[in-house]
């Protein structure tokens, strides 16, 4: 017994002592992607998550000299894994928010993607003038509630497809709720299925994603409509997510994102995967 | 132990309970009914009936329901024909794609039981009918449908409480039932068990009741069974 | 979308997602297995628990039973995958490692079908039990035994003997549960599926395929179950077979 005993505190204390050792000594880290919200990640045939975050987030890992991993997660579980600990950093298109950052932490945004509407082609949601033109909620507040009203009307008695707990989900839920029917799916795929099978008459995501999904030749019959919106209930660009305790490990993103912007590498990888330039 | 957000997550809860009562009631009696049809088939003595019977029940048995619903919601609308035809008005409401759904895959296990059911009609009660000259119709009204009625009730009660389970799978496509609105709680408010529980605890509650009502229903069909009290 | 693309995105080339889905398909055999064992055991526990005659083990047995056949096994596994990593860095935490402690998604989504498996198992184990010739145990009472020796050579074989037909019926509801680890993301037959059927744009086939392998593994599992009370029930009188 005394030598079991003995054993167990030996193993106590290795663990306490050891564990305060390698707290906050970031060498590797875990990173949450969906690897279903293409462009910004998607899994390929062989399992990789590949897209603009991954080749962001490499770059960046190694300008902060830190050995990234990257794991999928479900959309709807990222903020409740980052606080969990099952990864360090959210990098899934999220928008910084101030909901959110009650929650988490946010590095400086590495894309700004307004927000767009799409819906088939024969739609009368069609007709809307400027389809894709930008508003912002915070810049130009009177344009952009104009614009809504315009939507609001052309929206009544439609159904608006969203994912769930995102700020387009957010958005539909507080100006769109009363006058349209508001779907909410688990993944963009499937939303974007039931667009395409006439399910739902308009879906509501980021430019890029909607963007991506027109491309493809399932979507022939689909297209951009109405405005497209920034700011607001949209958040002020795209960040990675951290845990508010890892303030040093926030602070190593920044760093290494401020030396991607300036020597041109975000814009080369936006460019690469959304054909257009996101740097904020 | 925070009560006002156990009962508010409670009354919301509550709230969507008619979308999975629904779901349950009619997936249940339109897979009672097919089952009676996929039965019939099976004891028909047609072969192809027969052969038909056996290859429906091997595939909704054997694919998860999951899988099953997948099927019919997504994979059926991505058929340009599907959603020319008359089917569309009915396919393209989740609500009716599961509720189908639920109910094919429910006719394959009930039907099984019903053909157990039948089997253990005694046969010399049969017999006996025949021998008096009992018409087809009577023979099935008053001796098989009675007796394999009862033989039934133990097992088909463990599907149906298993139907009131399947239904917390509607949430996957779109449907908005308590398991919908218990995740959604959690997402919002970041509180991980509460509403899980609260859930948990009405789907609990709902079993129990559905047991205890087959077991009443047993109960007063067996009475031939029981001494008498007099 | 021709037929040869759609072979070639079932294939085993660079846009297959065909070994994919038989890797799957390993994942759920393999989470399944575990998935039984645990419930093998938790049921065990619970029959042995009913059988005792102690009125609080069997209450807790029976509350055990009586919970986790009365709610959805969404819900079992939501409850143990969210729960099971915060229990455990919980008690981590207790014990002083710091950081998280992380219960893989196999791990909790075989413990999330066993915790289910095991209620139903119970039945199967005390009625296995039950149908044993009471005069052996008689016999091996009488001729001193000892209680270790019994369970070794006389009840567990016989109560897995007995037990075998009701195992093969839990084995396919336990192969079909795992389907519902898809929603933690662990990369099962359905999940692989799913992905598949997102990334290609194509729910129809690859579902119907997922579901395909499902049935595939289903009939393969009935062979071999069919076997094992073939050899199992060998030289055995029963009523019925």
């Amino acid at each position: 017994m005394n030598m079991k005993l003995a054993f167990g505190m030996g193993v106590g204390a290795v663990l306490l002592f050891g564990s305060a050792v390698q707290a906050k000594d970031w060498k590797s880290v875990v990173i949450g992607m969906e690897g279903a919200y293409e462009p910004y990640n998607l899994t390929d045939p062989s399992g990789k998550i590949v897209g603009f975050e991954p080749d962001l987030v490499m770059d960046l890992c190694g300008r902060a000299k830190l050995e990234c991993k990257i794991i999928a997660q479900d959309w709807d579980g990222m903020i409740p894994g980052l606080q969990a600990g099952k990864f360090d950093v959210i990098m899934d298109g999220m928008s910084i928010t101030d909901e959110r950052k009650k929650a988490i932490d946010f590095s400086k945004p590495y894309a700004q993607v307004p927000a767009a509407f799409a819906a088939a082609k024969a739609s009368p949601l069609a007709k809307l003038p400027d389809p894709g033109k930008v508003y912002n909620f915070n810049k130009d507040p009177k344009a952009a509630d104009a614009a809504l009203q315009a939507l609001r009307t052309a929206m009544k008695g439609k159904t608006l497809g969203v994912q769930v707990s995102t700020t387009h989900a957010t958005f539909a839920d507080k100006h769109l709720k009363d006058v349209a029917t508001i779907k909410e799916y688990k993944t963009t795929d499937e939303r974007d299925l039931d667009l395409k099978s006439g399910r739902i008459d308009a879906v509501l995501d980021d430019q890029t994603a909607v963007a991506s999904m027109l491309s493809k030749d399932d979507a022939k019959d689909l297209t951009f409509v109405g405005p497209a919106f920034n700011g607001g209930d949209f958040g002020v660009g795209v960040g990675m997510g951290l845990r508010k305790a890892d303030s040093d490990l926030t602070a190593k993103f920044n760093t290494a994102l401020a030396a991607a912007f300036a020597d041109g590498s975000v814009k080369k990888y936006s460019l690469k995967w959304f054909k257009i330039d996101t740097t904020p | 132990m925070d009560l006002p957000f156990i009962v508010d997550t409670f009354y919301r809860l509550m709230g969507a309970l008619p979308v999975t009562l629904s779901v349950w009631a009619l997936s249940v009696s339109i897979g009672g009914l097919l089952a009676m049809g996929l039965t019939w088939m099976r004891v028909s003595g047609s072969k192809p009936l027969e052969a038909f019977a056996r290859g429906y029940i091997f595939v909704f048995r054997g694919a998860p329901l999951l899988i099953q619903l997948f099927v019919i919601y997504y994979g059926l609308s991505s058929f340009a024909f599907v959603r020319a035809s008359i089917f569309w008005p009915f396919l393209r409401d989740a609500y009716s794609c599961a509720v189908l759904s639920l109910a094919l895959c429910t006719a394959a296990y009930s039907s099984e039981i019903f053909r157990g059911a039948l089997a253990a009609v005694p046969h010399g009660q049969v017999e006996a009918a025949k021998a008096c000259g009992m018409s087809r119709l009577t023979l099935f009204r008053r001796i098989i449908f009675p007796i394999a009625l009862r033989q039934a009730l133990p097992a088909y009660s463990t599907e149906v409480i298993s139907m009131t389970k399947a239904t917390a799978l509607v949430s996957l496509v779109t449907l908005w039932d308590m398991m919908s609105v218990a995740l959604k709680i959690r997402n919002d408010t970041l509180v991980t068990y509460t509403p899980l529980l609260v859930a948990g605890a009405i789907y609990f509650v709902l079993n129990f009741l559905i047991a205890r009502a087959f077991m009443a229903f047993e109960y007063y069909l067996s009475a031939h069974q029981r001494r008498r009290l007099v | 979308m021709s037929f040869a693309d759609v072979i070639a995105q079932l294939g085993f080339g660079e846009r297959g997602w065909g070994l994919a889905l038989l890797e799957g398909a390993l994942m759920t055999l393999l989470v399944s297995i575990a998935g039984l064992l645990i419930g093998a055991a938790l049921g065990s526990l619970v029959a042995w628990s009913k059988l005792s005659g102690n009125i609080i083990s069997a209450a807790v047995g029976n509350a055990y039973a009586a919970i986790f056949r009365g709610v959805p096994e969404l819900l079992v596994v939501y409850f143990v995958y969210f729960g099971s990593s915060a229990l455990l860095t919980g008690l981590g935490n207790l014990i002083g490692i710091e950081g998280f402690v992380g219960v893989p998604p196999f791990a909790a989504g075989a413990l999330a079908v066993g915790i289910v498996s095991g209620a139903y198992q119970a039945e199967v184990y005390r009625g296995a039990y039950l149908a044993i010739a009471r005069g052996e145990l008689e016999a091996a009472k009488s001729v001193g035994m000892a209680r270790l020796l019994m369970f070794r050579r006389i009840i567990a074989p016989q109560v897995l003997r007995f037990a075998i037909p009701g195992l093969g019926n839990l084995w396919q509801v336990a192969l079909k549960d795992s389907s519902l680890i898809s929603v933690t993301g662990l990369a099962e037959l359905m999940r692989v599926s799913q992905v598949a059927a997102g990334s290609t744009r194509q729910p129809f086939v690859f579902y119907l395929a997922g579901g395909a392998l499902y049935l595939l593994l289903t009939t393969l599992s009935n062979r071999v179950f069919d076997k094992a009370e073939a050899r199992a029930t060998r030289g055995l009188r029963r009523a019925a077979s």
